[in-house]
């Protein structure tokens, strides 16, 4: 793939800087996010990286008062001169807290398609297994798809959110810190499915954990925020680059935990 | 050992009034009930409990005590204020909790709750002075614009507060993380609105409505100005079935009120037993709010 095609493709920023009213939140991030590939956000709690991460399908737009300057785009496109229910259709996004809606686990998949036209019936029994399925959920709900969402466990709720935002087909799926309120085990089933879905889809995780970022992704980014409390991208490359030899030593720092 | 036994004393003392304080209330809501009941009783006695609700002449100058037409008529004008209070209420909550930037809702939650506070005799000028003779204007023989349709607007009016409060409050209710969840899967704000949030608050909003219903079954003085006070079974006076709500009626809070200064003997008693069907129908609204509210929490 050449370079040009890598841009048309993935998820970028140009100088992008976000404001909550007059406090500035980044400083002018540039990056490149390969597609088809998972890549970590890391750095200490307030460095910016859930308002970066939730820039590329605009929720920030629902805080008053917040401002931005530069560019964010996907597939060439900036977010900002797309229609706001058609960019979320495409990238999707998997909470801290697993937020399954008080509905049946079918109805929750089944959600976001409805939302986008599919009507017919069996239609949506096809899209809510598929999901389920892919989300490594379908063999533990396949008995009962009409008990409650919220019936489920913590690690089965979030693997639910996962197939109801795979559900509407999107390039792109935004995690933040999707396994912070999950036990070890349900961590681990999380991140297994992180590993297949990254062949269909370009993930990008915030994650507090570094051991995490580690394991599940291919490309790292570290963010602190500077003198002004505004976060800034300090390195970016593959995750083993920024593991084993950072050329910025405030990485080395945090990755061998002397801070943060 | 360290507690001293003052203490234990007065923690001693403090539950018994603590106590005494919360039976009151219960033993004012027995008490009342069981003097209505004594005083229905010779009526029940004489007329017969079944004869009473299910016979619709009321004619205390020939012994002819029938209720249901005041059963009818509570029922009939509580249901048309439901029908236009409750939307409008669902209407102001979801302005009021998801819409509304917040000096907006500022400025209007306070006049909804002022409604709360304005006495119902006052409903009741408003009632005869602006609603009366609007429907007065509607051409149905015999439309004096005092009816159902006129009670059932005031009495819209009067439960709207009630209702949009709670309501307002049991949508702010429902976690961020659901509004969230479903923004980020492409919904509109309108479609999160029905497709979530509502359904997600519908427990609180079902006892809302609830909340609303008594308090427009026990409305009283209002109706007597609007309502026309026949004691008929209210009827379609056309063709059309609508033209049932331009009907004269008359509530059962109406029939104690406007009779009971002079009622003696019998009339009386039957006076208070309507009082004992009335508080019969709110008990019955009551416990299924109760119900209803302890299937929503789950």
């Amino acid at each position: 793939m050449n370079k040009l095609e890598t841009e048309a493709k993935g998820m970028s920023t140009q100088n992008y800087s976000l404001f909550y009213g007059g406090f500035k939140a980044l400083n002018r991030i540039s990056i490149q996010i390969p597609s088809n590939r998972i890549t970590a956000f890391i750095g200490p709690s307030g460095c910016g990286k859930s308002s970066f991460l939730r820039s590329f399908n605009r929720m920030n737009d629902l805080i008053p008062g917040v401002t931005t300057e530069g560019k964010v785009c996907i597939d060439g496109r900036n977010v900002a001169d797309e229609d706001v229910v058609q960019l979320r259709k495409k990238v999707g996004m998997v909470f801290q807290r697993p937020n399954p809606f008080p509905k049946s686990v079918f109805e929750n998949v089944a959600y976001g398609p409805k939302l986008h036209g599919v009507k017919n019936r069996s239609d949506l029994a096809v899209v809510v297994e598929k999901s389920l399925k892919r989300a490594a959920l379908w063999n533990e709900v396949k008995d009962d798809l009409h008990k409650s969402g919220m019936s489920l466990s913590g690690g089965q709720q979030q693997r639910l959110c996962i197939a109801r935002a795979i559900a509407v087909e999107p390039e792109v799926i935004l995690m933040d810190e999707p396994a912070s309120a999950l036990d070890p085990v349900a961590t681990l089933k999380i991140e297994e499915l992180m590993n297949e879905l990254k062949a269909n889809y370009t993930i990008a995780i915030v994650t507090h954990n570094m051991q995490q970022a580690a394991r599940v992704s291919d490309y790292t980014a570290f963010m602190l925020t500077d003198e002004n409390r505004a976060g800034n991208l300090i390195e970016f490359g593959t995750t083993k680059q920024i593991f084993t030899t950072p050329s910025d030593t405030r990485t080395e720092d945090y990755i061998t935990g002397r801070f943060g | 050992m360290t507690f001293g036994t003052k203490r234990a004393g007065t923690q001693k003392i403090m539950r018994t009034v603590l106590l005494v304080s919360a039976l009151t209330s219960v033993l004012i809501v027995v008490l009342i009930f069981v003097f209505t009941v004594g005083r229905a009783a010779p009526a029940f006695h004489e007329i017969g409990i079944w004869k009473m609700v299910s016979d619709t002449t009321w004619r205390p100058g020939s012994g002819e005590f029938g209720i249901l037409a005041m059963i009818a008529g509570s029922g009939i004008v509580t249901l048309g204020a439901v029908l236009l209070g409750v939307p409008l209420a669902l209407g102001s909550a979801v302005f009021l909790a998801e819409i509304a930037p917040e000096w907006i809702a500022g400025a209007v939650r306070p006049s909804i709750e002022l409604l709360a506070g304005i006495p119902s005799v006052v409903y009741g000028l408003f009632g005869m002075a602006v609603i009366v003779p609007v429907v007065r204007t509607i051409p149905a023989p015999g439309n004096a614009g005092y009816g159902v349709l006129s009670a059932s607007v005031v009495l819209a009016v009067m439960i709207l507060p009630t209702v949009t409060s709670i309501s307002e409050l049991a949508i702010r209710s429902v976690p961020a993380e659901y509004r969230e969840g479903s923004l980020a899967l492409g919904a509109t704000k309108w479609e999160t609105v029905r497709r979530v949030l509502i359904p997600a608050a519908k427990p609180g909003i079902v006892s809302a409505v609830i909340l609303g219903l008594g308090r427009a079954l026990g409305e009283t003085v209002a109706m007597i100005m609007v309502i026309g006070n026949s004691a008929i079974l209210p009827a379609a006076s056309t063709g059309n079935p609508l033209s049932i709500f331009l009907s004269r009626a008359r509530t059962l809070t109406g029939n104690i009120a406007v009779e009971i200064s002079y009622a003696t003997g019998v009339h009386e008693s039957a006076l208070f037993a309507t009082g004992v069907v009335l508080f019969v129908l709110i008990m019955l609204i009551n416990s299924l709010a109760a119900l209803l509210l302890k299937k929503g929490v789950r």
